[in-house]
């Protein structure tokens, strides 16, 4: 049998397949969070340095990957809809958008309550916390450039090539701030193992697969909702049971 | 077609783009006096200690320099938009690359230029060293061609869009730190007696890089906007 790998690349298909998808998505996440937190919480020992301050990473580390990892993410899905030029590949793109935006405001966020207890400041200028700065700055000028353009198509187009460029120049901005300044603690985790307790490292595991399952869900919802949005004068849209309901 | 059209059609390009410019001069000097008076107001902010001044005014040139040239850069566009010039342009059989780099040569030497040729006079304003105002004028010079090709790509893509002025400092300036970072750091570098040619070679490379895809990625920001 023949596997038809474009299937789910139409909005039509791709709709009520992510509407299966997402109370999967969403309970699987909220699952994973109270098992991380409680690991986070009860399990894992007291850090001898950092006392219990530390315990922040639980959400700011993962907060972190995903704000960076979405980028790029959102960047191929621009790159993808401008290239094969199909509408769902720019409405992933718009769809994760927010929630990448946010990801980097709760890293920094969190960041900053951590670095007053630990660094005596709410904010240092320096090379990590800098260039996520401009990460988050990125994102919003990606969501301010969408919105106002009204055109939904160039919006798309336009949005997505200013997301490839973003995400051309992240590595240079990336390295230039990491020259420019650094104070931040290095990696604790690296290639050659690892000087985290075990419950340390299982919490944070656990809590990073949460925010995947999180930002998938999310992003998911979004995308059906933009579906709806753009696709509101076909005919599939008008037969959906939910839309025919509301009518 | 002859070896030397491309080289033509960016003489052509820029050398149009320049007679405009200086039809209306007015425009360029508002951008002059704008980073003129930004620069001035750091003392009248910050205080007149002659050492703190010293220290700043690096990152103060430079920051002022950025700012000005976004502000020249909603019209890179807008008037060959307006009169539908820029349509013609999309629809000549040469690259529109190529036209596009000849229309951010024209806007450095209009907006850039005359902020390099400035920033002496500003830097002994704050008391810099002969040393440090000759690197802050290398840095300049290869800096604020790719603010400008960086600021194109900006131009392009909010080309008509209500608001467009703020919104392409919104898009831009996040690209444009590289470029503040090794400015500002040749100047301190060469104040705190280290070689400056990191920085400045750094900034030579992002100047290649800008060269090479910038006018490319313009172009295709102008056909997304003008489709």
């Amino acid at each position: 049998m023949a596997i038809n790998w474009f299937k789910y690349s139409a909005p039509t298909t791709f709709y009520s397949l992510a509407g299966k998808l997402i109370p999967w998505f969403a309970v699987a996440a909220a699952a994973l969070f109270a098992v991380g937190m409680y690991i986070g919480f009860y399990i894992a020992p007291v850090d001898y340095q950092q006392g219990e301050f530390y315990r922040i990473i639980f959400i700011h580390v993962p907060a972190s990957i995903l704000s960076m990892f979405l980028y790029l993410i959102m960047a191929g899905y621009a790159a993808m809809g401008l290239i094969f030029n199909t509408r769902l590949s720019a409405m992933m793109a718009t769809a994760i958008a927010p929630t990448g935006a946010l990801f980097a405001f709760i890293s920094l966020w969190t960041g900053a309550l951590w670095g007053k207890p630990m660094w005596g400041a709410w904010w240092v200028w320096d090379a990590r916390l800098t260039s996520e700065l401009i990460l988050l700055f990125l994102y919003l000028g990606f969501i301010a450039l969408h919105a106002s353009i009204d055109d939904p198509r160039r919006a798309d187009r336009a949005s997505a090539l200013l997301a490839i460029v973003g995400s051309v120049n992240v590595p240079i901005i990336y390295f230039s701030v990491k020259w420019w300044n650094t104070l931040h603690q290095g990696s604790t985790i690296k290639f050659s193992g690892t000087s985290m307790h075990v419950a340390m490292q299982q919490a944070m595991f656990i809590m990073l697969v949460a925010c995947w399952l999180y930002a998938i869900a999310v992003i998911l919802a979004r995308v059906r909702s933009i579906i709806l949005e753009r696709e509101r004068h076909t005919k599939w849209i008008n037969e959906l049971p939910e839309v025919k309901h509301v009518a | 077609m002859k070896k030397s059209t491309m080289i033509d059609l960016l003489w052509v390009v820029t050398r149009r783009d320049l007679v405009l410019a200086m039809r209306r001069r007015a425009d360029v000097l508002t951008t002059l006096i704008f980073f003129v008076m930004v620069v001035s107001l750091f003392p009248l902010g910050v205080g007149p200690e002659m050492d703190m001044l010293r220290k700043m005014a690096p990152g103060v040139l430079w920051v002022a320099a950025l700012l000005s040239s976004m502000l020249s850069l909603g019209r890179l566009f807008s008037a060959d938009h307006l009169d539908g010039t820029l349509e013609q342009m999309l629809l000549v059989p040469q690259s529109l690359s190529m036209l596009v780099l000849g229309k951010m040569i024209a806007h450095w030497m209009v907006a850039g230029l005359p902020l390099v040729l400035m920033a002496p006079v500003l830097g002994i304003q704050f008391d810099m060293s002969a040393e440090a105002i000759g690197v802050l004028i290398l840095g300049l010079l290869l800096g604020t061609p790719i603010l400008s090709m960086l600021g194109a790509i900006g131009a392009a893509l909010t080309l008509g869009l209500r608001g467009g002025g703020v919104l392409l400092s919104l898009l831009v300036l996040p690209l444009c730190i590289p470029v503040l970072i090794f400015g500002t750091g040749a100047v301190d570098a060469v104040s705190s007696g280290l070689s400056v040619a990191s920085h400045l070679s750094l900034l030579g490379a992002m100047l290649v890089l800008a060269l090479v895809f910038t006018p490319w990625v313009t172009a295709q920001a102008l056909r997304i906007s003008m489709e």
